[in-house]
C-alpha cells in the first residue's frame, strides 16, 4: 500500500481511453464497476471535448458479482457495438475488473463482432496512465498492421522529386497543448517541403492507422506514448524513428537537424528558424533573468525539454528537476547530471513538495498539483506538464513546441516573475508614501498570490523559530524591498543556524548577505 | 401554504405504493460512493478520510472535487500494489504504516474513516476488523470507522448514508424523557445554522445535527429521539437509527419554501406544537423566500426539463421545479428509489411524468435528444456533449456543492436552474439551437 493524496498520473484504463477518444471509428468496451464513469468528465470538463468519449462501461454492481459479470460484459459488447457502430472495439479491465478475471478481452474475441477486436492488459496494479495509452497505442497499430509484417519489411523507395513523407505519433486527447503543438510542427514540416502522411493516434481513423507504413520515417512527438510504437515500426517496416522532442528554440533546431538526416533530405534550418526568442532572451531587460533559481517537475519529456530551455535559452539555474515519468527516468536524470543537480524519480507529490521548499526556487515549472505548492511557498509558477486543470486547455493558439511553442514557453515563464524594468521602479519608489509593500507589479495586480512573501513557511522548522531578531535588524530587513525580503530572512537564518548564532543583529545580516552573494 | 406555489400544482395525489418508475438496468454514469467524501470531510474537520484501494479512487476524488482544491487534503487513498493482492505483503501490517504516516502529518486527526472500495471489497479485507484494532491501538486518541464508499455497493450520495450508518452504533445512548429532535444529513454549517434558529423559534429547543461540525460531537440517540432527514439518500442511516429506538418524521425535504415549510410542520406536529405557532415563526422568511423566487418562476414557467440519475435529490428537486417554478418534468430519473423515505414526496409529485429508476444510459441519452427538453439536469461527463449537440444543462453535482436547503436558498437554487437559459438569450456566439 502507498499513501497518496495526490496522484499525477490516472489508472492505466484512463490511457486506454485517451488513445480512443483521440481517435475516430474507435470504440472501447471497458469491464468496470459503477463509479469508472468518471473518466469521461476529463475529457468533457477538462479539455471542453464537445462530444463523450467512446467508452461503454460495464458499470457492475455487488447484485452482478453473485451472477455473472462475464454475462453482463458480453451484453454491454453486444450493445455499444449495435449503438455506436465502430469499426474497432478495444477491450480492457479496469482495476476491479481484473481481480474478478472474467478475461472480456478473451470473450470479445470470441463473441462473433465483424469488426477487429483488440484485447488490452492493463496491469492496474502496478502501472499508470501514460504506460496505458501507450500499451493501447501499440496493441492497436500491431493488431493492425501486423498481418501486413513481412509485405513491406523494406522500406518503399522514394520516387525520383517525390517529396518525403513521416508520421506524426504521439498527440493525444488530455496531453499537454497536444492539439496547437500538431498544428505548429505540421506547418514547419510543410514548409521545410516534407510531407506529413499520418498524425495518430490525434484525429486518425483506422484507415490512417492502415497508411502508416507508407511514409519515410516516424516522428515520435511523446516519447512516453508513442515510443513502443515508434520501436516496433521501425523493427517491422524499417521506419526511422526520429527522437529529438521539438520543444525549445535548440530543441527544434535539432530536431530539423536529425529529421534531415534520418531523411536524408536537405533542410534550410537558418531559414525556418524564425523566432523572437533568442533575442527576447539577449534583450537587456531580461538581464534580470540571470541565475534566477528554477524547479522543473512533470513528465519526463516535458521536463527533459524544460532544463534545456531555462538554462540555455532563458539563462535561468535549474536548481532541481525531476520526473513521475519512471519510463524516463534514464532520461531525466541524464539531463540532471549534466547540469549537477539531483533528479528527484517519484510519483509522489509530498516528496515533490519537499524538494522544492529545501531548494527555494525563484519559479517553479511544473504540473497543476506544483502550482499549488508553489502558491503555498509564495513562488512564481508556471505549468508545463500534465496533469494540467481547464486552464491550460486555451482558447487561443498556445503550442508549446516548434518555433512559435518557443516563443509561448518565454512569455508564459516570464510572466510569474517581475519585469526587469519594473524590478527597477520598484527600488526606487519603495519609500514613497504612496507605494507600499502590498503594491505588486501592474501585470499582477488582481492579487493571484504568486509574489506575496511568505515571512515563516511552514517548513521552517522549529529551529529556525528558536531565532531572535534584534529589532534594529528586524528593521533593517524592513528597507530590502518585499519580493526579496522572504529569501533575505531565510538566508539570514540558515547563516545564524550553520554559525551557530541564536539572535541575529544587523551584523549578521549583513554577514549573511556577504556569505550568500558570494 | 401560499396559494401561487400552489396554483401550477398538476398532482394526482399518488401513494407511495402506486408510484411505480421503470426499472432500467445497463450502463450507469454515476459516481461511486466515495466522491461523498468531498462534502463529509470539509463538514467534519477533525476526521481524516482513507480509502483502502487502488490508484483508480484516487483519480476519481481528485477529478471529481475539480482537482485539488487544497494544498493537502483531509482523504487520501492506501493505493493498493501487486505485493498486497499478491499476498507477499500483510495488508494489516500495511494498513497499521499508512495510518501511522496519515497521524504524523496530522497529529491533531481524532477520527480516520476506513472507506472501503471496489478492489478493497473484491478481495475481501476486512476493514470492519481493522477499523477496531486500530482503535484498540491508538485507545483513546483516535477512533477508526469503516464504511464502503464502492461503486459495487454504493452510488454517489449513498457515500454519506454508509458513512453515517456506521456511526450510528458509536452514538451515546440517549436515557432522557425529553423529546429530542435529531436531523439527518450532511447541510452546509450556513443552513444548519438558519434551520437551528427556526427551530428555536417554533419552540424546538432540543435539536441536534448528524454529523456535527466535528467527530467527536455525535448527538445521542434513544426512545425520545425524533429524526427529520435533511437529505432524501439516507435511508439505511435511518433504519439504523430506528433500531437504536428512535421515531422517524414523514416528511417532505427541505427543498424549496414548500418542501421547507412542510418539513418544518411535520417537526411542529410531531413535538406538538400548534400549527399557528409554527406558521408564525416561518412566516417572515417564507415571505421573504417566495418573493425572491418569484422572478425565477417568471423565467422558468412552462419550461420543460429532465433529469438523469445521479443523486437521489431527484425526485425532491423534480416536485419543486414543477411546483414553485412551474417547470414541466418531461423524464425524471434516479438512482434508487427508497420508498420508506419518499413517502411524503409522492403524493406532491406532478402526474403524467416518465420515471426512471436505475439507468440505461445510451437509450436514456436517445430518449433526451428526442424529447428535446429546454433543460436537462445531468452530471458532468455529459453535460458538454448535450450542450455540443444544441441543448441546455443543469450540471447536478453543483446541487450537493452548494447550499440549496432552506428559505433562504430557494431562490439560488432556482438560479441554478435560471441561469443556463439566461445564457442562452444572452450568448450572440455559437451555435445554441
Amino acid at each position: 500500500m502507498e499513501l497518496t493524496l495526490w496522484t499525477y498520473e490516472g489508472p492505466p484504463h484512463v490511457g486506454a481511453i485517451r488513445i480512443a477518444a483521440s481517435m475516430r471509428d474507435v470504440h472501447l468496451v471497458l469491464h468496470a464497476p459503477q463509479g469508472d464513469t468518471y473518466a469521461d468528465l476529463l475529457f468533457t470538463m477538462i479539455e471542453r471535448d464537445g462530444k463523450r468519449p467512446p467508452v461503454t462501461y460495464t458499470t457492475f454492481q455487488a447484485r452482478d458479482l453473485g451472477a455473472s459479470t462475464a454475462e453482463k460484459f458480453l451484453g454491454t459488447l453486444q450493445s455499444a457495438y449495435e449503438h455506436h457502430k465502430p469499426k474497432l472495439i478495444l477491450v480492457a479491465d479496469s482495476c476491479t475488473a481484473e481481480l474478478i478475471q472474467d478475461q472480456p478481452g478473451t470473450l470479445a474475441q470470441t463473441a462473433g463482432l465483424p469488426i477487429p477486436v483488440v484485447p488490452l492488459e492493463m496491469a492496474a496494479y502496478s502501472r499508470k496512465e501514460n504506460w496505458g495509452a501507450s500499451e493501447t497505442f501499440y496493441h492497436l497499430v500491431r493488431a493492425l498492421l501486423g498481418s501486413q509484417q513481412g509485405v513491406s519489411s523494406t522500406p518503399i523507395p522514394r520516387e525520383a522529386g517525390a517529396l518525403p513523407t513521416v508520421n506524426l505519433l504521439g498527440p493525444t486527447k488530455l496531453g499537454f497543448r497536444c492539439r496547437d503543438d500538431v498544428r505548429e510542427i505540421v506547418r514547419l514540416l510543410e514548409s521545410a517541403g516534407i510531407g506529413v502522411n499520418v498524425v495518430a493516434p490525434l484525429g486518425a481513423g483506422i484507415d490512417d492507422l492502415m497508411r502508416i507504413p507508407e511514409a519515410d520515417a516516424n516522428i515520435c512527438l511523446h516519447p512516453e506514448i508513442a515510443m513502443t510504437t515508434c520501436g516496433w515500426l521501425e523493427r517491422t517496416f524499417k521506419q526511422k524513428t526520429v527522437k529529438t522532442v521539438p520543444l525549445g528554440y535548440g530543441a527544434t533546431r535539432d530536431f530539423l537537424a536529425e529529421l534531415s538526416e534520418v531523411l536524408a533530405y536537405p533542410i534550410d534550418i537558418d531559414g525556418l528558424s524564425e523566432c523572437h526568442l533568442p533575442w527576447y532572451s539577449r534583450s537587456v531587460d531580461s538581464t534580470y533573468l540571470t541565475g534566477k533559481r528554477v524547479y522543473v517537475y512533470g513528465d519526463g519529456s516535458h521536463v527533459v525539454a524544460a532544463a534545456r530551455v531555462a538554462q540555455r535559452e532563458m539563462g535561468f539555474d535549474v536548481v532541481g528537476l525531476g520526473t513521475y515519468s519512471r519510463e524516463m527516468a534514464r532520461e531525466v536524470r541524464g539531463v540532471a547530471k549534466e547540469l549537477g543537480v539531483e533528479a528527484l524519480i517519484s510519483d509522489n507529490h509530498l516528496a515533490v513538495e519537499h524538494a522544492i521548499s529545501e531548494l527555494r526556487p525563484e519559479l517553479v515549472l511544473g504540473t497543476q498539483m506544483e502550482r499549488h505548492i508553489a502558491k503555498r511557498l509564495g513562488v512564481g509558477c508556471a505549468v508545463i506538464s500534465t496533469p494540467a486543470h481547464v486552464q491550460d486547455y486555451p482558447a487561443r493558439y498556445s503550442p508549446q513546441m516548434g518555433f512559435e511553442g518557443a516563443n509561448v514557453l518565454f512569455d508564459t515563464w516570464v510572466h510569474p516573475l517581475i519585469m526587469g524594468l519594473e524590478e527597477h521602479l520598484l527600488h526606487m519608489f519603495r519609500d514613497d508614501f504612496e507605494f507600499n509593500d502590498n503594491a505588486v507589479p501592474s501585470h499582477l495586480a488582481h492579487g493571484d498570490g504568486t509574489l506575496k512573501e511568505v515571512e515563516h513557511p511552514e517548513e521552517g522548522g522549529s529551529a529556525e523559530a528558536n531565532l531572535r531578531w534584534d529589532p534594529g535588524a528586524e528593521r533593517e530587513l524592513k528597507k530590502i524591498p518585499f519580493f526579496v525580503r522572504g529569501k533575505a530572512r531565510r538566508n539570514t537564518e540558515q547563516y545564524a543556524l550553520d554559525h551557530g548564532l541564536s539572535a541575529i543583529d544587523i551584523e549578521t545580516l549583513y554577514e549573511a548577505k556577504a556569505h550568500y552573494s558570494r | 401554504m401560499s396559494g401561487e406555489i400552489l396554483a401550477s400544482s398538476s398532482a394526482v395525489d399518488m401513494t407511495v405504493g402506486q408510484f411505480q418508475p421503470q426499472q432500467e438496468r445497463g450502463q450507469r454514469a454515476v459516481f461511486c460512493g466515495l466522491t461523498s467524501i468531498i462534502w463529509m470531510h470539509r463538514k467534519i474537520q477533525d476526521a481524516f478520510f482513507l480509502v483502502v484501494g487502488s490508484r483508480t479512487c484516487a483519480h476519481l476524488i481528485q477529478s471529481a472535487a475539480g482537482v485539488m482544491i487544497f494544498a493537502e487534503p483531509r482523504f487520501g487513498t492506501a493505493i493498493l500494489g501487486d505485493r498486497d493482492l499478491a499476498g507477499m505483503a500483510d495488508c494489516n501490517e500495511e494498513l497499521d504504516r499508512v495510518v501511522a504516516q496519515v497521524l504524523d502529518r496530522r497529529p491533531e486527526l481524532k477520527t480516520i474513516f476506513l472507506v472501503g472500495s471496489c478492489p478493497s471489497e473484491v478481495i475481501k479485507l476486512d476493514l470492519d476488523n481493522a477499523a477496531q484494532r486500530l482503535s484498540k491501538e491508538y485507545s483513546g486518541g483516535v477512533r477508526f470507522v469503516s464504511f464502503s464508499g464502492s461503486g459495487i455497493e454504493t452510488t454517489f450520495t449513498q457515500g454519506e448514508d454508509s458513512c453515517l450508518s456506521a456511526l450510528v452504533p458509536s452514538l451515546p445512548q440517549r436515557d432522557s424523557d425529553q423529546p429530542q429532535l435529531l436531523v439527518v444529513g450532511t447541510l452546509p454549517d450556513i443552513v444548519e445554522d438558519q434551520f437551528r434558529r427556526l427551530f428555536v423559534q417554533i419552540g424546538i429547543d432540543c435539536v441536534e445535527f448528524f454529523p456535527g461540525r466535528s467527530s467527536t460531537d455525535l448527538p445521542a440517540v434513544g426512545m425520545n429521539t425524533q429524526i427529520l432527514l435533511a437529505q432524501p439518500y439516507l435511508g439505511e442511516t435511518l433504519r439504523a437509527l430506528q433500531g437504536r429506538g428512535a421515531h422517524y418524521i414523514p416528511a417532505p425535504f427541505p427543498v424549496g419554501v414548500e418542501g421547507t415549510a412542510a418539513w418544518f410542520h411535520a417537526a411542529g406536529a410531531a413535538f406538538g406544537i400548534t400549527k399557528e405557532r409554527v406558521e408564525a415563526s416561518l412566516e417572515a422568511p417564507k415571505a421573504r423566500a417566495i418573493k425572491a423566487l418569484s422572478s425565477y418562476r417568471d423565467e422558468l414557467a412552462g419550461r420543460r426539463f429532465a433529469m438523469l440519475p445521479d443523486s437521489q435529490l431527484e425526485i425532491p428537486l423534480a416536485r419543486f421545479l414543477s411546483r414553485e417554478c412551474a417547470m414541466t418534468p418531461v423524464e425524471i430519473g434516479t438512482p434508487y428509489f427508497d420508498a420508506a423515505v419518499m413517502e411524503a414526496e409522492i403524493p406532491l409529485l406532478p402526474a403524467n411524468v416518465s420515471w426512471v429508476e436505475g439507468q440505461d444510459l445510451d437509450p436514456a441519452l436517445s430518449r433526451i435528444r428526442a424529447a428535446k427538453p429546454d433543460l436537462t439536469v445531468c452530471g458532468l461527463g455529459i453535460a458538454n456533449p448535450l450542450e455540443a449537440e444544441g441543448l441546455r444543462t443543469k450540471w447536478s453535482i453543483e446541487l450537493l456543492f452548494s447550499p440549496i436547503q432552506g428559505f433562504e436558498q430557494a431562490a439560488d437554487l432556482a438560479e441554478l436552474f435560471a441561469r443556463p437559459l439566461r445564457r442562452e438569450a444572452k450568448l450572440e456566439v455559437g451555435a445554441w439551437s
